[in-house]
């Protein structure tokens, strides 16, 4: 928070002034809710949840801050300096590890722009020849010097680049097939992976992940292998071109050396590259894992096709036989129908004729409806198509009837009566006209 | 991807999504928000989707949909989220595809698959489809995967809104790491700017937007924000300024062809109509003139007409006076007086009409500062501050852990006591009704707060007194003679409440009225032109601590009070 400037002075104090014994306190605030935005929110959010005072919060920050500035000074280049490396001779510059020089070689292609200045600066204060001759040693600078190189190619991205693509102690040899069989596979092909990931123009390189990876991730993960785009080139291991101006030839020669022996290089790492990538397929159990799920995938599809279309066979077998069987029963009991039809309309009949003939029985009974002495040949005769009429008229249940009323009957004048009865029923029913039955009036 | 990203991949963004427009921001990697284009380059993007045989359109080409395809485009629906069908106001919807009430919320019937089969889709879906579509042009434009974000909402949007629309946004892949209100958001965006300076002041933020108005008085203490008041009104806003223009559009129109038709009665004429006056209203809030010209405007007649600034700003006066009544009142309702505003922002995509800024400046004192394009060369496009503001607060939080950031916008922490009166000292003279009180801690200032401040001293130097004591802010009105050679008139009392009519030839000042003396002390034997520094401690418990010492000086002194109740 900004000071404030009140221009306006203080009151000069009076001279009877004494300090105010009662104290005062301020008015009853009101409760707001305060935006939770902004810088200084946070930094009252921090003070409240944590229950600092404003002053100790300021120390904390500082504190906090000044850890910070310390935590980046330090942790940096303090590997130990082999004594052989300190007695190179500069002239060699290309068989040098420059990391190792500046003491960077933990970091190596990792190494940022900043920590190579820093670690320049660190190796500068402690090797500088004018120090050491003031210490009373030799005059030798070529480890001075070595630093100076290593740092001119480190500092310039492009020979940076160079160096870094032929830098043999950031490689990581591929594991042979017996130490990945021991179970760490992708521990030791990991470290492989990402040592070359460093060549490669799209970053971030994917990782090679580990058993549990799903199969998109490490299809991917292949796929981006095999298509690598790599900037690796290898002019650093070029011949020295000689650079005086005698040999023009010589020198043409020397560089187109230099071309094809790049051009060669590019092409046997480009190889050397695949055949890793292609070991490491062979030697990735997921591969197989994913394929056997593929199988296992496919055959379950078949299978339960196969399962589906059996199922479906067996069914509409069933169908069709209960069809059948139902069929067959209906035929049986129409048949039965039909029969049990047959008989009846026989017994029927068989009925009807014996029916028929108790009732034309009962009017020979009955006398042929004559009364007393025989019958004429006419009057039988009339009576017998009487009772033929009667006959035809009523169906079989009334004949059935009738005959019911004639059976065992001798009396004749009974007889009659009943045959009158009859003819009186047919004649109200409309069906016999009064006086048609002669012999019966 | 798993489903909450931990702090360190996540890439936010802020997002300002509004009923008309929306907007993307990102903080860069010096600090500064800037607002991003989508692949058309709009930086304002019409929150409005439409669906053309299966293929969705958004913003822009969006809008331009409204003419030929208008039931199935989608546009205002921002307020519609979280909201059951009984509250929601359709009116805006009218040129759009209507919203219809399904189980309990708010859908719209679209055609937005290739199939001619109309599908209900929710406001909720629709939501999450126009922030994937935002987020992918922020993904685009930065490179990285946009997986969180900070989104403003208005005062008034209550947590069922903030969860359907949190709800929306995860289903969008977006992660809402806080909602923060859209004036609170405005302030920010000044706030952050390097220049800015940290003062104690009132704020007004004038929210204009195209179908709402929103106003909030804000409190700005050391750079923690108390909202004082707000209001909304449904009924201002863009949309009426456009209304105007197509009923004097429409009039011409009739004048010059007698069988034309209204176009206002026409759907797709006054659709037409509507598009093209929203452009002339935004040429003419760049410059003084603007041409509308609409082919086939209705029945086949073409139309063309211009229009100059001083024939919009007559016809639209109405509509600038509410907005100009509707601050005033919210002013009111903080219990303030326009004198203790220090600063008006315009925001929304209206407040880039000249006119307002004009009539806001001249409806309050010139002590008060209006930021608007018009007014204020350094002011921010008011259509982005949302947005930005929205960033600057992402790129603040997106290192915290969800949790941390829900502590700390916990009640717990937010609400805090809010002095009633100002603390300050008195200068020149002791007596309470002749010295001058001059504040160090203002009303309205969230506890605790340290202050600090360098006093002069009497030009002899010698003994002080510093006098801590409590100040009510009042309004002097003073009334100038009539007769020029009256002598100055004397301090009248405080009449805040003092006719409308006479205020123009009154001169009000704003001062402060001591109430309540806190603690005396002093400081004995400062040199000549020895200056004091005074820091003030208020504790959250209203109990205080001060400490009084010369500058470069040895002599000091300690104080305080204690907390009320505990005496």
């Amino acid at each position: 928070m900004t000071t404030f400037q009140i221009g306006l002075p203080l009151p000069v104090l009076s001279a009877d002034w004494s300090a105010p014994t009662e104290s005062k306190t301020l008015t009853a605030a009101t409760d707001r809710n305060i935006e939770p935005v902004g810088p200084h929110f946070l930094a009252h959010a921090r003070r409240k949840r944590h229950k600092r005072t404003f002053s100790e919060d300021d120390r904390i920050q500082a504190q906090t801050n000044v850890k910070k500035v310390e935590d980046e000074d330090a942790g940096e280049i303090s590997e130990p300096e082999d004594p052989l490396m300190l007695s190179r001779d500069a002239k060699d510059w290309k068989g040098q590890d420059h990391y190792a020089v500046l003491g960077l070689s933990k970091y190596r292609f990792k190494a940022t722009e900043d920590q190579i200045k820093r670690a320049h600066r660190k190796k500068v204060l402690k090797h500088h020849p004018d120090k050491k001759a003031a210490a009373g040693g030799t005059e030798d600078d070529s480890f001075f010097k070595c630093i100076q190189k290593a740092t001119e190619i480190l500092s310039d991205p492009v020979k940076r680049r160079q160096f870094d693509s032929c830098d043999e102690n950031a490689d990581v040899e591929p594991p042979s097939k017996k130490e990945t069989q021991k179970g760490n596979f992708y521990k030791l092909w990991g470290k492989v992976f990402e040592a070359e990931g460093r060549f490669s123009r799209n970053q971030p390189v994917p990782k090679l992940g580990n058993d549990k990876s799903t199969k998109p991730d490490v299809e991917h993960f292949y796929n981006f292998w095999y298509n690598f785009d790599s900037w690796r080139s290898f002019e650093y291991q070029d011949e020295d071109v000689p650079d005086d101006n005698e040999n023009r030839d010589q020198k043409r020669h020397v560089e187109r050396k230099n071309q094809n022996a790049r051009r060669k290089k590019k092409t046997e790492d480009t190889a050397r590259l695949r055949k890793l990538v292609d070991d490491a397929l062979a030697l990735d159990e997921r591969i197989k894992k994913f394929r056997q799920a593929e199988h296992a995938q496919k055959n379950k599809k078949r299978l339960e096709k196969e399962a589906a279309a059996k199922r479906e066979a067996e069914e509409a077998a069933k169908a069709k036989e209960e069809e059948a069987k139902l069929k067959a029963e209906q035929e049986v009991a129409e048949k039965a129908a039909k029969a049990d039809g047959k008989k009846a309309k026989e017994a029927a009949k068989n009925a009807a004729k014996k029916n028929k003939r108790v009732v034309r029985g009962a009017t020979k009974e009955a006398n042929y409806f004559h009364s007393g002495g025989a019958a004429t040949a006419a009057q039988i005769d009339s009576a017998l198509n009487d009772t033929d009429l009667i006959i035809t008229k009523i169906d079989n249940e009334e004949l059935a009837a009738l005959t019911a009323k004639l059976n065992g009957k001798k009396d004749p004048t009974e007889i009659k009566q009943i045959f009158l009865d009859e003819v009186k029923g047919l004649v109200s029913a409309g069906k016999l006209k009064e006086g048609e039955a002669k012999s019966l009036a | 991807m798993s489903e909450e990203e931990s702090p360190a991949q996540r890439v936010a963004i802020g997002i300002s999504f509004g009923n008309s427009y929306s907007s993307i921001a990102y903080t860069s990697g010096e600090g500064k928000a800037e607002v991003i284009a989508n692949e058309e380059g709009d930086r304002q993007i019409p929150s409005i989707l439409s669906y053309v045989s299966g293929e969705e359109f958004q913003g822009t080409q969006a809008k331009a949909q409204l003419v030929r395809n208008a039931k199935n485009t989608v546009a205002y629906f921002r307020d519609f989220l979280g909201q059951d069908f009984k509250s929601i106001d359709p009116t805006p919807c009218h040129h759009s595809a209507h919203p219809i009430q399904h189980e309990s919320t708010v859908a719209f019937k679209i055609k937005d698959k290739e199939d001619d089969t109309e599908n209900t889709v929710t406001v909720s879906e629709i939501t999450t489809r126009h922030l994937r579509k935002l987020k992918n042009s922020a993904s685009d434009y930065l490179g990285k995967n946009v997986n969180a974000a900070v989104i403003t909402v208005p005062t008034n949007f209550s947590d069922a809104q903030k969860d359907a629309l949190s709800k929306a946004a995860k289903d969008a892949g977006i992660e809402v790491l806080q909602f923060i209100n859209e004036p609170v958001a405005a302030v920010l965006a000044y706030d952050a700017r390097p220049e800015a300076k940290l003062a104690d002041k009132n704020i007004v933020v004038a929210d204009l937007g195209g179908t709402r108005s929103d106003v909030a008085v804000i409190a700005s203490r050391g750079g923690m924000y108390s909202i004082l008041a707000t209001a909304h009104d449904y009924d201002v806003g863009g949309a009426q300024l456009d209304e105007v223009l197509m009923d004097y559009f429409a009039k011409e129109f009739l004048k010059k062809w007698k069988n034309g038709g209204d176009p206002r009665v026409d759907d797709r004429a006054s659709a037409k109509l509507k598009l093209e006056s929203e452009a002339v209203k935004k040429a003419l809030s760049i410059g003084s003139s603007a041409n509308f010209s609409v082919e086939s405007l209705s029945k086949g007649f073409d139309f063309t007409c211009s229009i100059n600034r001083m024939r919009y700003e007559t016809i639209s006066s109405k509509v600038f006076a509410t907005f100009v009544r509707l601050v005033l009142n919210v002013v009111e309702k903080a219990q303030l007086d326009p004198l203790d505003i220090s600063e008006i922002i315009l925001a929304g995509g209206t407040a880039h009409t000249p006119r307002i800024a004009s009539s806001l400046a001249s409806a309050f004192p010139e002590s008060t500062t209006v930021l608007a394009p018009s007014t204020s060369a350094t002011a921010i496009n008011p259509s982005e501050l949302a947005a930005r503001g929205a960033a600057i607060q992402a790129s603040l939080i997106q290192e915290f852990e969800t949790e941390d950031i829900d502590q700390s916008t916990h009640p717990m922490v937010t609400v805090t006591p809010h002095l009633a009166r100002a603390i300050g000292v008195l200068c020149i003279s002791s007596d309470e009704s002749t010295g001058v009180f001059r504040h160090l801690v203002e009303a309205e200032t969230p506890v605790p707060v340290r202050r600090t401040a360098i006093i002069a001293t009497p030009r002899e130097g010698g003994d002080v007194l510093v006098k801590i004591c409590e100040g009510t802010r009042v309004i002097k009105v003073t009334k100038p003679e009539p007769k020029a050679n009256g002598k100055a008139a004397d301090d009248s009392d405080d009449d805040e409440d003092s006719d409308e009519s006479d205020e123009e030839e009154e001169l009000r000042e704003k001062t402060y009225k001591v109430e309540n003396v806190l603690a005396e002390a002093a400081l004995k034997g400062l040199s000549k032109g020895a200056k004091v520094e005074l820091q003030i401690n208020v504790a959250a418990d209203l109990s205080c601590t001060f400490f009084a010492r010369e500058v470069g000086g040895k002599v000091a002194v300690r104080g305080g009070w204690k907390a009320p109740g505990k005496a």
